[in-house]
């Protein structure tokens, strides 16, 4: 690769040049006065040769690093789960028998698995649809000429830096079905209390809040990102016309960052449908932190946890649950880009 | 132009080169602190083993063998940790703690933990407690550090809002039977609104459990839950359930720990380690006394193993370390720090032991009211390898009934399916 840094300007420049400009340097380095022909090609000299090669492979090794990553944290990963969950696979004793589909049918036949999936589509919808929703109006209000802007702004960020492990021990301490705030505010105001680890809903409200703590404010910085580069004159022209702010924000902030929105939107359908942290931190009931003794707030990540690592510690069924949630994954994401799609040509951009 | 072109490249070649650094460096060993000859050892434990003050004794006589603990917060965590490494291959540490009821699942997998017998240590562990650190094969994969008999903790002051006896050997007459303790408990919460008899339906079943001979498997180790004894056992814990002697916290959960501190519970089921549990959690509290009894007997609960993973770098320091710390000499020591009952015979009838005192439990002679508890216990229940996993899946059946997400009925049925999951 250094060979490259070295090339002599002229070629060196064609790195980036469409193709036309390449064939006319080429024609210049020709011999004058020897009229080419066109049948056969001039031999290159060797820096000639690297440059070519500079021109054809440099776009694909400059990308490469990104691949074969992928390939290899990524791709092998997939692959390999999928011939896990072929055999009869434990923690411990390692590879089995080949048992074809039976891990999946084990799985499917598994009534957690259906709660799991119910639980982890409540809590993303808890989640993914208010988080955004917040988030836009969070930075649409940090889009104005506030005083200390930046404060603000680096602030909106403090909850996504905050340790894990603290933020169990907040939310403890707000959730707790006997000793907790939100219940002791609740009795104080002589309202009755809320069983936040009984109630299915009511853990994934619960749940849903400590994910949207987490998320809001680094969606809403996103946003704001995206907000900033609007340009000013549509808001002028905009309140010359007479629209209010709110008017404003409607139809020429939201239009204008339609592609960011997009991009939120499925990156936090992605993040949503595999919520595993939370949702563990919050289960302080169950000794395996399994998600409720009755799998209240059992999500499908969790699931592929607790067959692989919890008492039966079968890799098989867990890998078939992580290709079961995989193709989950993939339908939400192709309904997503429908839905979007139309979205974004309804906006005639 | 040409200037950003190369500004580009150099970039482009400098995040790549960054890059590969960063998975190479990934892929390298995690590092061994070896510094100048010095072995570093680590000593993973959970909950309190009060084993501070002794690992300082060591590193301060041995200079060239240092010692590091590893805490974590309940056996639970540590047994998936445990779990994760072995799979793994790697990470654990080089002296790992079991807790008593895992050992059986530990011993099925002895390949991957070092033989630590010594027969300079023949003798030193109660008979029970030596067995079950041995394997099959005679050979002895882990040190046992504590035992767990059991008496019962309880709120003095409480009781005497309920116009109970409040001293320790009167208490200690109410309790002869399971029956006479929740019958007790009956009236307890008739008289004292907002309080309930014992800590956690898990504990109680727990120490219950404990009493009975063959729980969760049979003698040749398979898994037989739908035995008449587990199924009565059941039923009176889920009755006492519904009678509202049970806080109906799950046990090491926070409101189980805030109920400490909000006069939640009047009675808990105390193995020695226990002590320093309550005594944590319950700062600043006053009344809490220990009863010299236990309904239906004695009963152990839990006590520990030390073992040695073959994953460890230095195995014979390991060994070593093991051996020192579980010799009746330091056990002693962890019983004055954390009341963690030493299980070797030696330690027994110490004077220091059977002296020990306990301000936080109204000078509560411990040390011989555990002592007298251990001598009561008749019954060494079975537990194969599957104990622990069921444990787990019989305490979440309990947890169901606790917070009313199931029937008592509507709850076996699941436990029998998720025991059913795990042969």
């Amino acid at each position: 690769m250094t060979s490259d840094v070295d090339a002599p300007t002229g070629e060196s420049a064609t790195a980036d040049s469409p193709a036309g400009r390449r064939v006319r340097s080429r024609r210049r380095n020709g011999q004058p006065g020897d009229r080419p022909r066109l049948t056969r090609r001039p031999r290159l000299t060797r820096r000639q040769r690297l440059s070519r090669w500079d021109v054809k492979l440099s776009p694909y090794l400059y990308i490469s690093p990104f691949f074969l990553l992928f390939l290899v944290v990524g791709m092998f990963p997939l692959v390999y789960t999928a011939y896990v969950s072929l055999f009869d696979w434990g923690l411990l004793s390692g590879k089995g028998e080949f048992i074809g589909l039976d891990n999946y049918r084990d799985v499917l036949d598994d009534p957690v698995f259906f709660k799991a999936l119910v639980n982890t589509i409540s809590i993303f919808l808890l989640s993914s649809g208010p988080q955004v929703v917040i988030a836009l109006v969070l930075a649409g209000l940090l889009d104005t000429r506030l005083r200390a802007r930046t404060l603000w702004r680096m602030s909106i960020l403090l909850p996504f830096v905050v340790a894990p492990v603290a933020v169990a021990i907040i939310f403890g301490n707000l959730f707790g079905d006997e000793y907790g705030l939100i219940n002791n505010a609740l009795e104080g105001l002589g309202l009755g209390q809320v069983d936040w680890h009984t109630n299915r809903f009511a853990s994934h409200v619960a749940i849903a809040t400590m994910v949207n703590w987490r998320w809001t404010g680094y969606n809403a910085l996103i946003f704001l990102a995206a907000m900033q580069a609007v340009p000013r004159d549509l808001y002028e022209s905009a309140a010359m016309d007479g629209a209010g702010r709110v008017r404003q924000f409607v139809s020429v902030t939201l239009p204008m960052i339609r592609p960011t929105l997009i991009f939120v939107i499925i990156t936090s359908t992605i993040g949503g449908l595999q919520i595993f942290a939370e949702p563990r931190i919050f289960d302080d009931i169950t000794a395996t932190r399994e998600g409720g003794p009755n799998h209240q707030w059992t999500t499908l990540t969790m699931q592929i946890y607790n067959y692989g690592w919890g008492r039966s510690r079968d890799l098989g069924e867990a890998s078939a649950t992580a290709w079961l949630l995989f193709l989950i994954i993939v339908v939400f994401a192709l309904a997503n880009f429908l839905a979007t799609k139309r979205f974004a040509k309804g906006g005639g951009r | 132009m040409q200037q950003t072109h190369r500004l580009r490249r150099l970039l482009a070649l400098g995040t790549a080169g960054a890059l590969s650094l960063a998975v190479l460096s990934a892929c390298g060993d995690d590092g061994d602190d070896e510094a100048g000859g010095t072995v570093q050892l680590t000593i993973a434990t959970f909950n309190e083993f009060g084993y501070e003050g002794l690992i300082e004794e060591w590193n301060a006589e041995h200079p060239d063998i240092q010692v590091k603990q590893k805490k974590l917060g309940t056996w639970d965590e540590a047994k998936e940790n445990l779990y994760t490494k072995l799979a793994a291959g790697s990470g654990l540490s080089d002296i790992e703690a079991i807790e008593g009821d895992a050992m059986p699942a530990i011993l099925a997998e002895s390949d991957a933990f070092e033989d630590l017998t010594d027969p300079e240590l023949d003798g030193r562990w109660l008979d029970f407690k030596a067995e079950g650190g041995t394997n099959s094969e005679g050979q002895m994969i882990g040190y046992a550090t504590d035992a767990g008999p059991e008496g019962i903790c309880y709120r003095a002051d409480l009781f005497k809002k309920a116009g109970l006896p409040t001293d320790r050997d009167e208490v200690a007459k109410l309790f002869p039977t399971w029956d006479a303790y929740f019958e007790v408990g009956e009236q307890f919460v008739k008289k004292v609104k907002g309080v309930a008899w014992y800590d956690a339906t898990g504990g109680i079943a727990q120490a219950m459990l404990n009493q009975v001979e063959y729980p969760f498997e049979k003698e040749d180790g398979t898994i037989d839950v739908e035995n008449p004894e587990l199924e009565a056992l059941y039923e009176t814990i889920t009755s006492t359930v519904e009678k509202g002697l049970s806080t109906r916290n799950a046990q090491w959960s926070d409101d189980w720990v805030a109920a400490f501190q909000n006069d939640g519970f009047a009675t808990m089921p105390c193995p020695g380690w226990m002590l320093g549990v309550i005594e944590g959690n319950a700062e600043g509290v006053k009344g809490w006394d220990l009863a010299d009894a236990f309904p239906g007997g004695g009963g152990n609960w839990g006590g520990s193993y030390l073992v040695v993973p073959k994953q460890s770098k230095h195995p014979e320091e390991a060994k070593e370390f093991a051996a020192w710390i579980t010799a009746p000499e330091q056990q002693l020591k962890a019983f004055a720090a954390k009341g963690t009952f030493p299980s070797q015979v030696e330690a027994l009838d110490d004077e220091t032991l059977l002296s020990a005192t306990n301000e936080f439990f109204n000078n509560a002679p411990v040390g011989e009211i555990l002592s007298n508890r251990a001598k009561a216990i008749t019954v060494q229940p079975y537990k194969g390898q599957h104990y622990s996993d069921i444990l787990q899946a019989f305490q979440n059946a309990l947890l169901r009934v606790d917070d009313g997400s199931a029937s008592p009925e509507e709850s076996w049925k699941t436990f029998l399916s998720d025991v059913e999951s795990l042969a």
